[in-house]
């Protein structure tokens, strides 16, 4: 069974990503969404934590929710997907079910 | 498939409101059915009339009731939830001897079942908000 795990706060302000990622099995994926994005951001504190937990799960990041911030693409770390409003229906869809890290 | 959703995040707090409404148009343009939305907590206050927000913001309660209109999505307000922080229907008006109410227009007030319902009910529960 996989999972969607969606994250709505900064890794700076929470430590939900921190848990969602240590408590993620192999196959599930994360949805960075809200303040959560900055937890796609590379050279961050948190950009190792995400990148050691990426061989097992993979990062997905709202691009409006990007945008909004005024964080360019480039500077996400590699191997995260951006994903749009019908791309993160999808992944709920996609995934047997759905768990949100408020 | 079929969606619920639920809101626990007020109007204008952070964004979870305007996330699940972007979500809740996305699901259906898809040619999904979104099921029932369920607030609970501060989320309550998504379904107030009284809300007058500046005419170049978002109205997100009137959005809210335009998709419940035009996708016959059932917008669901936890009553515990309501009665403390002042939401209320007619029936709650006459339960509690209100002088008003203030509930928008394509939204009920009802209990947890409701929420349970939906998660039997529905392929994917979603959950937005703090």
């Amino acid at each position: 069974m996989s999972i969607l795990h969606t994250v709505n706060k900064s890794p700076l302000d929470r430590t939900t990503l921190k848990s969602c990622l240590n408590l993620a099995v192999k196959g599930a994926s994360v949805l960075l969404i809200e303040d959560g994005v900055y937890g796609a951001v590379s050279g961050a504190e948190s950009t190792q934590m995400v990148q050691d937990a990426m061989g097992d799960v993979a990062v997905y990041v709202l691009g409006p929710d990007l945008k909004a911030r005024g964080v360019d693409e480039s500077r996400l770390i590699d191997g995260v997907k951006v994903v749009d409003y019908d791309g993160f229906v999808d992944l709920t869809t996609d995934n047997d079910t759905v768990s949100a890290w408020v | 498939m079929k969606f619920g959703i639920q809101v626990n995040e007020g109007p204008y707090t952070h964004e979870a409101s305007v996330t699940a409404i972007n979500f809740v148009k996305s699901a259906v343009a898809k040619g999904h059915e979104v099921f029932r939305v369920f607030f609970y907590h501060d989320g309550v206050n998504n379904g107030t009339r009284y809300a007058t927000p500046p005419q170049d913001d978002i109205n997100i309660q009137q959005t809210w009731s335009n998709l419940a209109k035009e996708h016959n999505i059932d917008l669901v307000i936890c009553v515990a939830a309501a009665q403390r922080r002042g939401l209320a229907d007619d029936g709650e008006q006459e339960r509690n001897k209100l002088d008003g109410n203030n509930i928008m227009d394509g939204f009920r007030i009802s209990g947890l079942g409701q929420l349970i319902e939906a998660g039997i009910e529905c392929d994917r529960l979603v959950v937005f908000g703090d």
